[in-house]
């Protein structure tokens, strides 16, 4: 009794997320809420997949019921052994065959939606961007617009009548990562040495989350996906103001002073500046970010002190190191970041 | 060794079931040419993926005259292992003593072969895929033979102390199954190296 | 045949010191012996890899938890999976199939004793091995020298740039050397199952434990072996600076996984067929009947074998294979469906028009039925590469796979010990506990796992030491916590009930259970030599025939 309970509650829950895909409060992770054609795709091919796999589930599990009520053992039983039947052609070829069907069509259901995701080909209008792993962030560069940015992607919303979708190459610097935001499309690795592509169309404006899906070292719990969709207003302005060099002020020189002159500038760049590291995120437009670290934390001037004095404290072992700069040079660098919108 | 034959009360037939050592040994066999596999697979996948040299066809001398010797040494243990069963003592000892020498002069060619690599053409396992890829398979077919040729010497001693006899033929067979399969992988190994990849 | 004795002194062997019997222990090539010891080391660790668990389990109870740091999390979810995989199935199932085997073809012992006792004392070693990498150096966190990497150390990771010190070769070194003991009990079984069976025992009146653990062997041979050459690359690539999966130097990280999961997939049939072998012993003496359709359990065994070297890359459907490579590994995924759940179709033939008994055993094999039903459904999910691309390296699949080894292999397992129980000891275990036993087992399986598939469907990725609250998956997280506690107290209770019995229990008998097979025919313990007249078989069910000489099973097959 128990256990069929907890079968029918079991089988109840899918199916209670799947109806409800707009509830997006129940998840903004849930990959049963696409909003992008390669995430749509699999959405439909994943109804098919867990109607046909249920349908299997309610068949077996009642023979398997009926097997246990019925053919137990009475308290009155004589004892005797009950017939003993060794096989049976027909049956056997029977559920031979059907399992045979069943599998087809699932494959022929799969192969499609394989073809229509994996070669889909890029049109002239797509937003072309390459993406690069990092332990623990992720590196934009979008190689037609000018912009080099980290951790937060910014692609224009698509319109499903005349699409604009963005293309991603994925590459990594170190370790293997994976880019999974699920309800924009399926998750892709990011290997070193072996290029991959991916694409999303997201047909809503919003934000949209994920993190990064293949375990890449100490902080990979940490590595945060963010992607934003926005109107192509939204998407121009943010082109433009991204691909700006950084404005000098005079007001924050002492702090810039300090940036360039300690060990910053060896992994971070600045453009319009002295900095030109690559091996940390790209600062130039640090401010227009809503988090640091990678989504590990929110983008205030307490976060940003806090991380430069000692990283560990937000990211433990990520590759940040404790700055060991006084809390004079402390404020005079945030106060110089602060600028940098 | 067989298992001596019973028979059933009702059936009459009698029962006889394969040897223990053959089937272990063609297990083995089985084992260590799936780790062979391997190595080939990504000694073939590698080929021409170095970034930088020496590249095989400038370095590599095909070596002709030890791959006859070692392939020459299947011969001879066969020879002995046939002169074990016909009791013939004296020749196996001569056959094995034989195999043992031409088994020695292939890891020594080996040797001089790594020899020119290393020294005159600059080539080590660090060096790049190839070197990798080439002293990796190489070097573990190198391992198997001189496994194989402590083995051999081992009988070989027992022989010339007059310890085997004609009802070891068995066991001496079972070892020689696994000469000549480290002889195949050489076919093997010489195919990929020195035809193909170069 | 008689299931008379040769009686042999031994009443000296309770008195002698406890050197001397030590020392016979671990000096023992009876494979009876060994079999235990495989036994007894696989449940030592199953409780050492429990706790593991248990630690991860309660780090994840609530988002952004501070139980342990993400360095010690990640050792953790490394050694918990590499150890149950080789340090506690593996050797549970050699164990049972050393016990076994040569009693049920009526053989003395395995075919080479000695080779037997040093493939376990290799296994043992390793074990012991991997775990001294905690006492190692300090490491650069302090946090001791453990394998971090994962179970399947994907390269990049495991280069000696992003893994500094030895903990990669803790993992690499221990499985080496436990391979190679794998690899010596496959050739073991293989040999005695082709060479020692007894007289009238062709190959199709074997039981079918004997021929699934046989199939397994063959796997053994094939698929552990590319997981050493692998290991060897890693090992160059470490120590003498080669670049088999080094990217900066054209190397490819993509063949490591290929390599991996050419071992790694095969692997779960390794570790999936013995469960079957025990579920088609349990089941038909349960239900009085014999087993439905023989030739064709063998069959699909086979089939399944065999296509199981060719389905690897679905656990690499993200990784950017082309879609013709993706579409290609769908299809050999979903082929080999079709002789599982053939086999599922089987049992419950087995079971329809039978009189079933619900001992302990039969409750651990139904609920086998019942989660390994589901546990096929969940890969058939993530065999369809689209939807893998979601539920792929996300919680669904730790959810699956746990599912398949605990819902399915531990479960018949249990069922196995229970089973067996009283043939090794010689004692009954008590019936209660057991029962006790499989309900909190069941309740903590089920709080747990099915549970789990739903952060995964909800985006949670694998391996992470912690997660963002407001993404739906904390409470999920919290239940699937408290299911760990239910199953801990299971096995404890087993532990408990058979330890308690081996001093305690009621005598069992030669057949406690009225079956078929040889080893009912012998006594409770058997004697070390197993069989006094080698026997001679005309049927699957040699015991079937005797006890019923007007109905025996030779004249059906």
């Amino acid at each position: 009794m128990r256990r069929a309970a907890q079968v029918i509650g079991f089988a109840c829950l899918p199916v209670a997320v799947l109806a409800a895909p707009a509830d997006r409060s129940l998840s903004p992770t849930n990959i049963f809420a696409p909003v992008s054609t390669p995430a749509q795709s699999i959405f439909g091919l994943s109804l098919f997949v867990l109607s046909v796999t249920a349908a299997i589930f309610v068949v077996v599990f009642t023979l398997l019921l009926y097997c246990v009520v019925k053919f137990r053992r009475r308290t009155d039983d004589d004892g005797r052994e009950p017939p003993q039947v060794f096989g049976s052609n027909q049956v056997e070829l029977a559920w031979t065959v059907i399992p045979v069907l069943i599998t087809v069509v699932l494959f022929m259901a799969t192969a499609r939606v394989i073809a229509s995701v994996q070669k889909a080909p890029r049109p002239e209008n797509a937003i072309r961007v390459i993406a690069i792993g990092h332990q623990f962030w992720w590196e934009y560069r979008y190689p037609d617009l000018n912009v080099v940015t980290a951790n937060e992607l910014h692609v224009p919303v698509s319109d499903p009548a005349h699409p604009t979708p963005t293309f991603l190459t994925l590459l990594s610097a170190d370790t293997d990562h994976s880019f999974w935001v699920p309800r924009l499309a399926g998750k892709t690795d990011l290997i070193p040495n072996h290029p991959n592509s991916m694409w999303m169309d997201p047909q809503e404006t919003g934000l949209y989350l994920g993190q990064c899906a293949q375990y890449c070292g100490t902080q990979h719990a940490k590595m945060l996906l963010r992607v934003y969709a926005d109107s192509p207003q939204e998407f121009n302005r943010w082109i433009e103001e991204q691909s700006q060099p950084a404005l000098t002020a005079a007001a924050v020189s002492e702090g810039q002073r300090i940036f360039e002159r300690t060990a910053c500038i060896n992994c971070h760049a600045v453009t319009g500046t002295v900095a030109d590291g690559r091996f940390g995120p790209d600062l130039t437009h640090l401010m227009s970010r809503e988090t640091i670290a990678s989504g590990a934390a929110p983008n205030t001037p307490e976060n940003l002190k806090l991380w430069i004095q000692n990283p560990d404290a937000i990211k433990p072992s990520s590759k940040m190191p404790a700055m060991g700069l006084s809390d004079h040079e402390l404020d005079a660098v945030t106060a110089y970041l602060a600028t940098l919108r | 060794m067989t298992v001596s034959p019973a028979t059933i009360s009702d059936a009459n037939i009698t029962w006889e079931l394969p040897s223990r050592g053959r089937v272990g040994m063609f297990c083995l066999i089985s084992a260590e040419s799936a780790i062979f596999t391997i190595f080939v697979v990504a000694y073939l996948f590698y080929l021409g993926k170095s970034l930088t040299g020496p590249m095989p066809k400038e370095v590599l001398r095909v070596p002709i005259f030890f791959t006859v010797c070692l392939l020459s040494s299947s011969l001879t243990i066969h020879f002995a292992v046939q002169s074990l069963k016909r009791a013939k003592v004296a020749a196996f000892g001569l056959w094995w003593f034989l195999t043992l020498a031409l088994g020695a002069i292939f890891l020594a060619g080996t040797a001089r072969e790594w020899h020119h690599l290393i020294y005159d053409e600059g080539l080590t396992i660090q060096t790049n895929l190839f070197g990798t890829t080439y002293y990796s398979l190489v070097g573990l077919h190198a391992f198997h033979v001189t496994v194989g040729l402590a083995a051999i010497t081992t009988v070989l001693l027992f022989a010339l102390l007059g310890h085997v006899k004609q009802e070891h033929t068995e066991r001496v067979d079972v070892l020689a199954l696994y000469w000549h399969f480290v002889d195949a992988v050489w076919v093997v190994v010489f195919t990929v190296v020195y035809v193909i990849g170069r | 045949m008689s299931t008379d004795s040769i009686s042999i002194v031994n009443a000296d062997f309770a008195s002698r010191p406890l050197a001397a019997k030590l020392h016979e222990w671990v000096t023992t090539v009876d494979h009876k012996r060994l079999g235990i010891l495989y036994i007894v080391y696989s449940v030592v660790f199953l409780m050492i890899a429990g706790i593991e668990a248990l630690i991860m389990r309660i780090q994840l109870i609530r988002p952004h938890n501070n139980y342990v740091s993400p360095e010690v999390f990640n050792q953790m979810f490394t050694m918990h999976g590499t150890t149950m995989i080789f340090f506690v199935i593996m050797p549970m199932l050699f164990g049972f199939a050393n016990y076994l085997v040569p009693l049920m073809i009526g053989a003395r012992d395995m075919a080479f004793p000695r080779l037997n006792a040093f493939s376990f004392w290799m296994t043992a070693f390793g074990g012991i091995f991997l775990y001294f990498s905690f006492l190692g150096a300090n490491g650069l966190y302090g946090a001791g020298n453990a394998p971090d990497v994962g179970w399947f150390a994907y390269a990049p990771l495991t280069s000696q740039t992003f893994s500094l010190g030895h903990s990669t070769d803790f993992w690499t070194l221990s499985l080496l050397v436990s391979g190679f003991g794998s690899i010596g009990t496959a050739i073991n079984i293989i040999a005695t199952i082709f060479c020692m069976r007894c007289p009238g025992m062709t190959l199709a009146k074997m039981p079918l434990l004997a021929w699934l653990n046989m199939v397994m062997a063959v796997l053994v041979i094939l698929a552990v072996s590319p997981l050493s050459a692998a290991q060897i690359m890693l090992l160059v690539d470490r120590y003498l600076g080669g670049h088999f999966f080094d990217t900066q130097a054209g190397g490819s990280a993509v063949i490591w996984m290929h390599f991996f999961w050419i071992f790694g997939h095969p692997e779960v049939y390794v570790l999936v067929i013995p469960a079957f072998a025990f579920a088609s012993e349990i089941i038909p003496v349960f239900s009085r009947k014999a087993i439905f359709g023989y030739p064709v359990m063998v069959a699909a065994t086979v089939c399944i074998a065999f296509i199981s070297m060719s389905v690897w890359a679905h656990h690499m459907f993200t990784v950017g294979m082309n879609a013709n490579a993706n579409t290609f590994f769908v299809l050999t995924t979903m082929a080999i469906a079709v002789p599982t759940g053939i086999k599922i179709f089987n049992w419950l033939a087995t079971m329809w028009g039978g009189k079933i008994h619900f001992k302990t055993p039969m409750l651990f094999a139904t609920a086998f039925l019942f989660q390994f039903l589901i546990a096929g459904l969940t890969g058939i999910m993530l065999g369809t590469a689209p939807f893998n691309w979601h539920l792929g390296n996300s919680y669904f699949v730790v959810a699956h796979f746990h599912y398949v080894i605990v819902g399915g292999i531990l479960f018949t397992t249990f069922g196995a010990f229970y089973y067996w129980f009283p043939k090794m000891s010689g004692k009954m275990y008590s019936e209660a506990l057991g029962k006790l036993h499989f309900w909190l087992f069941l309740i903590g399986f089920h709080l747990t796992f099915d549970f789990m598939h739903i952060p995964g469907l909800l985006g949670m990725p694998r391996r992470i030491y912690t997660y963002e609250p407001g993404r739906g998956w904390d409470t999920l997280n919290l239940i699937v916590t408290i299911g760990v506690f239910f199953q801990a107290a299971g096995i404890l209770v087993f532990v408990g009930n058979l330890l308690w019995s081996y001093f305690h229990g009621e005598t069992a008998g030669s057949d406690p259970w009225d079956a078929w097979t040889l080893e009912w025919s012998i006594s409770s313990p058997p004697p070390v030599y197993n069989f006094a007249t080698i026997p001679e078989v005309r049927s699957r069910r040699p015991l079937w025939d005797r006890k019923h000489p007007e109905d025996p099973d030779w004249r059906y097959e």
